[in-house]
């Protein structure tokens, strides 16, 4: 009898715990699937570490709205199936307020549906266009696009009356649609490709593909697509062959990694980039310049880990959901997501961003920097 | 005798398994172990019966997967006609490669396997104009007759009867002269030649016949979720359908879902602790083949049976 009296005890300080008084103090909860082991971990692993080391700041700074923050991380290895029912947990589940994740466009890409369904604000942190055209009710993203680094590089071409242009292409998931993008937007600024060239990412020798395009006539300049160590092998090769074109190369290279493998070879390469990893060079009236070292300098002291725009991209992503529950001055999905789309003005890692209801990302080219590589380090290109 | 009586619990426990799953997460994860059990209770009847490796059989996941996305998505085909196309040009590819392949032993036929599923991964990564390559596609969710199958309760039932009718299928199998076939070539290849058996006919049949039942599963797997990447024909993928059957217990059915039901559980319960899954998997498999070769539920049931 006793043990049945104490059992009842357990079960009506369950249900005290339970009740709503104690409910409205409850966490914040965001959700974030995220790639963070795999191949595409160089995304999810500072994603994850941003977004732990902010959120452990702004709770111990009182949290939002008088509430804690809560992340709820899954890890989906960059598999979009996986991401899908890790989002399904978040939502059915663990009940989360907001998504912050979607290392990958296709992880992404797949949650997207559920989340329209269940109309809950999602903030994606992968890069591909068609994560916001057309626009999504409740899809949000912070990285700028390969269609803007394309664009960014045909401006600056533009700049220096350079119109006919090989395009270097990486047989990788980012080479290949950095080059759809490419192609799609360079007669927008009077660019002509003439010459069209692929390599593979692991390969260690680019000069036949390098040797067609300078003996296309009437070239002048060269635009490579591609990420991590591929580009070096490219760069090395054109310093090996002499050749003296203008070299512009993506977003992809944008680390001191590119700089030190390609060697001398990099002098004079022209790329664009993301302020956050110039921080030390912009000027001090830059309006983000506060911004990218306040966060360069807490990831750095915390991790003893260079930063990468991918990181960058969860602070901006993080910052713009808390400045929006703050805005909404509630949880309420509704209004949590007219508050991100009113997002005006706010300065990130990534750029300047300004939302509406036809742009879900608000970067326009400002966000990037056109950089030189001179004397083995980077300079904002005159 | 006992056939039918494991297949009536496994009615049961499906039929009765929605009073305990208190949303759809919960209906997921039981989905999700229901489509690995198909494939699994096939790849079973090759790796456990039959006893031939294949370490590329998520390959065959992913062709039925892009058959449906493609056609159905890309060019209009009704979903089922779609899916029974991706199982014949499955069973088609896998009667074409079975021949040459299943003539290896041991760890050349694990490599050639292995190598068929990297193919088939790349083909769909590179083909990206139709397949969307790394980023995957989305698919129109599985309609007939106007019905639309779409909640994840009613592919709850759609993947509960399939995989009761997959059982029903390879128990029958199992028990027909076929399945003695297999096991004889399982027990010994020379032995069962000598005996008149044309292994490499049994061989093959039963390679063509998982990898059909993988190719079904795939295409449900893509209509259920909406989305295919190559993802799902990884080697990582590959080798937790290996595990599954081994888990589980080789030549044992119903181990081949138990199997099933604990690996596809276990990565939601390590879903916070990123990079164990791996190790996991390997610990499992690891101590599974060195204190159970058997596996699982052939071990406990003959432990049941000396106690009793």
């Amino acid at each position: 009898m006793s043990k049945f009296m104490l059992r009842m005890t357990g079960i009506a300080l369950a249900a005290f715990a339970l009740s709503p008084g104690a409910h409205a103090q409850a966490p914040i909860k965001i959700g974030s699937p995220l790639a963070v082991t795999g191949g595409a971990s160089f995304l999810g692993d500072p994603e994850l570490k941003t977004l732990q080391l902010y959120i452990e700041k702004i709770n111990g700074e009182g949290g939002v709205l008088g509430r804690k923050l809560e992340l709820v991380s899954y890890d989906d290895g960059g598999a979009p199936d996986k991401a899908i029912g890790f989002t399904k947990r978040l939502i059915e589940e663990d009940k989360v307020d907001i998504i912050v994740g979607g290392s990958t466009t296709g992880a992404t890409m797949a949650m997207v549906p559920l989340v329209e369904k269940a109309g809950i604000p999602f903030i994606s942190l992968a890069g591909a266009v068609v994560i916001i055209e057309p626009v999504k009710k409740w899809v949000f993203k912070t990285p700028h696009t390969d269609r803007m680094a394309a664009e960014k590089v045909f401006e600056d071409m533009k700049k220096r009356g350079l119109t006919k242009i090989g395009l270097l292409s990486e047989n990788s998931g980012f080479g290949q649609s950095g080059k759809k993008e490419a192609l799609a937007v360079a007669g927008k600024y009077g660019i002509q490709i003439v010459a069209e060239e692929m390599y593979g990412p692991k390969d260690a020798d680019v000069t036949t593909q390098l040797t067609k395009i300078k003996n296309t006539a009437g070239v002048q300049a060269i635009f490579v697509f591609g990420f991590g160590s591929g580009p070096a092998v490219v760069t090395k090769n054109i310093g090996q062959l002499g050749i003296t074109l203008p070299h512009y190369e993506s977003h992809g290279v944008a680390s001191e990694e590119y700089i030190k493998l390609s060697g001398k070879a990099a002098e004079g390469v022209r790329l664009p980039a993301a302020a956050l990893l110039v921080a030390e060079v912009l000027p001090n009236s830059d309006p983000q310049k506060p911004v990218v070292m306040g966060y360069s300098k807490t990831y750095k002291d915390r991790y003893k880990q260079d930063v990468s725009t991918f990181g960058g991209h969860a602070y901006d992503g993080l910052m713009i959901a808390v400045a929006a529950f703050k805005r909404a001055g509630s949880t309420d999905p509704a209004k949590v997501r007219d508050a991100i789309e009113q997002t005006r003005g706010f300065i990130g890692t990534g750029g300047v961003v300004n939302m509406s209801a036809t742009d879900h990302m608000g970067l326009d080219l400002s966000a990037f920097r056109m950089l030189e590589i001179r004397n083995g380090t980077w300079t904002l290109a005159k | 005798m006992g056939r039918f009586r494991g297949l009536a619990a496994l009615a049961l426990i499906i039929a009765l398994l929605p009073l305990a799953l208190p949303n759809n997460y919960y209906y997921d994860v039981a989905i999700r172990i229901g489509m690995n059990a198909i494939i699994v209770v096939g790849l079973n009847l090759l790796i456990g019966y039959a006893g031939q490796i294949s370490l590329g059989h998520a390959g065959f996941v992913g062709l039925g997967a892009y058959a449906s996305a493609v056609l159905s998505s890309r060019f209009g085909w009704p979903p089922l006609a779609a899916m029974l196309f991706g199982m014949a040009a499955v069973g088609v590819i896998a009667f074409v490669v079975a021949r040459p392949i299943l003539r290896l032993r041991g760890h050349y036929l694990a490599m050639a396997t292995l190598g068929l599923g990297i193919i088939i991964y790349m083909v769909l990564v590179n083909e990206s104009a139709w397949t969307g390559g790394n980023d995957g596609m989305s698919v129109r969710p599985f309609s007939l007759l106007g019905l639309t199958l779409a909640s994840e309760r009613a592919w709850y039932w759609v993947t509960g009867a399939v995989l009761l009718g997959a059982i029903l299928l390879a128990n029958n199998i199992v028990d027909s002269p076929v399945g003695r076939a297999l096991r004889a070539v399982h027990g010994s290849e020379v032995a069962a030649q000598v005996a008149g058996i044309d292994t490499t006919r049994y061989k093959v049949r039963v390679f063509v016949l998982s990898a059909v039942f993988a190719s079904a599963v795939g295409s449900m797997m893509a209509h259920y979720l909406g989305f295919v990447s190559p993802q799902v024909s990884s080697f990582f993928h590959s080798i937790e359908l290996v595990t599954m059957v081994v888990v589980g217990g080789m030549a044992s059915t119903y181990g081949a879902v138990l199997g099933a039901a604990i690996l596809t559980t276990l990565p939601q319960l390590l879903a916070t602790f990123e990079g164990y899954e791996m190790i996991t998997f390997g610990l499992i498999l690891m101590l599974t083949v060195i204190f159970l070769p058997r596996g699982l539920l052939p071990t406990i049931a003959a432990r049941l049976r000396k106690a009793g």
